[in-house]
């Protein structure tokens, strides 16, 4: 056959499965705008000060005459049985502190669904605050009231004077999340992209039939991960440019260091993902592999709050998973202006650890 | 000339099935052979295990004077197969998924074009494979299996769920490669049809054990002279059975179309004797064909049922 023109193994393999990832509309949504919309709306919601409203229930009942009193006195009346406290402050956004009064029972039934997470009430006197003591957010509420109202006098409506809001670049939430939502987003795409192709392909019998031709495994691989990659860090740069662009984040430390640990983590999670999906042959399976790998480091990892707030135990455990690995060496470049030194280790790891699951996905890979 | 292919006391078993059981056969260069059986008979398991995705427990299969596991690559670029049931990309065209297959081979767009019109696909050649039919997705397969020029041609029921003129046009693509190269090929279906039409040889499974092999000719050698004459009754068919007691032809009914059929040897003597008793019983004739045995009705004889239950 004299054919001038023939078809290259590697290059084909990448162009098919570039095309066959942009003809699916949906890589467009969940791969860019998702993620795009996602800081957007936790950058919004995190860095406008706005007005927060603080429901309490109230017990209705003879004895609490003081606290009415002190509703009476400071409080705006705004129905029949509630009132509103206004604490009006510049730096941090308004607060208002609505108190229901409410009937025993009337107020558990609240509590369990969460209209209120706080229950004052008053015993011969003394003031009694009814809450959860795991909710933080009930905590922060008692301790607000419990100012308020004290002995039963002294109401501090307005005391700012020594808050300094930090708007400072680099020490913001968003500045905060960039960084996680870009690990986020190499772990996901990463981890659907390649264990949920490779799944695919096999259980439309499709791997079986481009093995019976002389076709080269490692090529149909390396493809495979080539073009998530690339995906990749199309996702990612979009994301730092409208980042940049409407938040004003900047990268304080190398950007080589950071180029660097996005490569590690894609590797550290292709080798993962390749792994998770070496023998399974059902779709339906490979979701749930993917999950059962994917949603505890989506909780631990610390992409939307700090894992400082796990038990100190856990912390030695979580800095290892490989999405904090890349979330940390991320962000402590983002604004800590961290270079090669600080994220030599972790991409290390990465890539080591990329590299054994990739072996081990390999010898029990199942073609057929 | 030696056989190109040659499969030797061929065994493979799964967990409770012994699917293959001791198969023989070869296959001439340029020779079409069928491996015609009912679900479950084992011919996509001797059939992979000729494509080498399957690996027999015993036995011997060469191809080519070649074996898997040592010529894994010289074997791949002389066959050419279609696996029952691959859905290739759905969103890739005609054309690029035929330059995909066709970059393992090494091979260029003039052989992707000359494959195209091979399977008639010239006006889809852009057409995503998701908006394909499912003759044409099939024919798609067969354009892939085809576009090494295969010595060898496997496949595995390649017409199973197409209509008619989908099926039609298959074969078609086939009788012409028949014509026009020597490639062998190994067919598995359960449509007589098929087998009767494109196969110059035809092995006829069951439970994985060889029934019967042949020519079309040798299959019904010792039926050659046999009939088969369905017919239906008026008003629906026969309820009392009664009515046929001492009937001197064994008739078998099948129920569920109220049909009756006969095997007669003699049309000329017979035809009249079966509508004489018929009447002498009160029982009127509302169809009547007559037709020469087919392979369905020689694996019926053989297995007592059907090809495609």
């Amino acid at each position: 056959m004299n054919d001038s023109k023939k078809y290259n193994q590697l290059p084909t393999l990448l162009v098919s499965h570039l095309k066959e990832i942009l003809r699916e509309p949906g890589v467009l949504f969940w791969g860019i705008l998702f993620p795009i919309l996602m800081s957007l709306a936790l950058g919004i919601a995190f860095t406008r000060k706005q007005d927060t409203l603080r429901k309490v229930a109230v017990l209705k009942g003879e004895s609490n005459s003081n606290v009415r009193e002190i509703l009476k006195t400071y409080a705006d009346s705004t129905g029949e049985d509630s009132y509103q406290l206004t604490i009006r402050n510049e730096k941090m956004g308004n607060t208002f502190m609505r108190f229901y009064m409410m009937e025993p029972d009337e107020a558990m039934v609240a509590l369990k669904r969460g209209l209120v997470n706080v229950i004052v009430a008053e015993n011969e006197g003394e003031i009694e605050y009814r809450f959860d003591p795991m909710n933080p957010d009930a905590q922060l509420n008692y301790l607000k009231l419990s100012k308020y109202f004290g002995k039963g006098e002294n109401v501090v409506i307005e005391n700012t004077a020594n808050i300094s809001p930090m708007t400072l670049r680099g020490t913001r939430y968003i500045d905060f999340l960039i960084p996680g939502l870009l690990a986020m987003g190499v772990m996901m795409s990463t981890m659907w992209g390649i264990s949920y192709g490779i799944i695919e392909k096999r259980s439309k019998k499709l791997l079986r039939r481009m093995v019976a031709t002389p076709m080269s495994k490692s090529s149909f691989l390396v493809s495979f991960m080539t073009i998530r990659m690339m995906m990749n860090f199309v996702e990612a740069l979009l994301l730092v440019l409208f980042a940049w662009l409407v938040f004003h984040i900047s990268i304080q430390g190398s950007i080589p260091a950071l180029l660097t640990i996005f490569i590690a983590g894609n590797i550290g999670f292709s080798g993962l993902a390749f792994f998770i999906s070496s023998r399974t042959t059902k779709t339906e399976i490979g979701n749930g592999l993917i999950n059962v790998v994917v949603m505890p480091m989506m909780i631990l990892s610390g992409i939307f709050f700090s894992y400082h707030n796990f038990p100190e135990g856990m912390i030695p455990f979580i800095r290892q998973l490989p999405l904090t690995l890349v979330a940390d060496g991320m962000r402590s470049i983002f604004i800590e202006g961290a270079g090669f030194q600080q994220i030599m280790l972790p991409s290390v790891i990465l890539f080591a650890g990329g590299i054994i699951f990739f072996t081990a996905g390999l010898k029990m890979f199942r073609w057929y | 000339m030696l056989p190109l292919i040659r499969v030797i006391d061929v065994h493979k078993s799964f967990k409770n099935v012994h699917a293959v059981n001791g198969l023989s056969f070869r296959v001439k260069e340029g020779e079409f052979l069928a491996l015609l059986g009912p679900n479950g008979a084992g011919k996509t398991t001797m059939v992979e295990m000729i494509e080498g995705i399957q690996h027999p427990d015993k036995g011997e299969i060469i191809i080519d004077g070649k074996k898997w596991g040592s010529d894994d690559d010289k074997i791949h670029h002389i066959i050419g197969l279609s696996l029952q049931e691959t859905r290739f990309v759905d969103k890739l065209n005609v054309r690029e998924t035929l330059a995909l297959f066709a970059s393992f081979y090494g091979l260029g767009r003039r052989r992707v074009d000359e494959v195209i019109e091979i399977i008639g696909l010239e006006e889809k050649r852009k057409s995503w494979v998701v908006n394909l039919s499912g003759g044409q997705r099939q024919r798609l397969a067969l354009g892939i299996a085809l576009l090494n020029q295969p010595k060898i041609l496997l496949l595995d029921e390649p017409t199973t769920g197409l209509d008619p003129t989908a099926r039609r046009e298959v074969w078609n693509i086939l009788v012409s490669l028949k014509k026009n190269s020597g490639t062998a090929l190994i067919l598995t279906t359960h449509y007589m049809e098929e087998a009767e039409q494109l196969c110059d040889y035809i092995i006829i499974l069951d439970h994985g054990t060889i029934l019967k092999e042949g020519t079309i000719g040798q299959l019904l050698q010792d039926e050659k002279d046999k009939n088969i004459v369905e017919f239906t009754l008026k008003n629906g068919g026969i309820t009392d059975t009664n009515k046929l007691k001492g009937f001197p032809f064994p008739v078998k009914w099948d129920m569920a179309s109220g049909k009756g059929s006969i095997e007669l040897r003699n049309l000329g003597r017979e035809i009249p004797e079966f509508i004489n008793q018929l009447n002498s019983r009160n029982l009127q004739l509302n169809s009547f064909i007559s037709r020469r045995i087919s392979l369905d009705d020689l694996f019926i004889t053989l297995t007592g049922r059907h090809l495609h239950e």
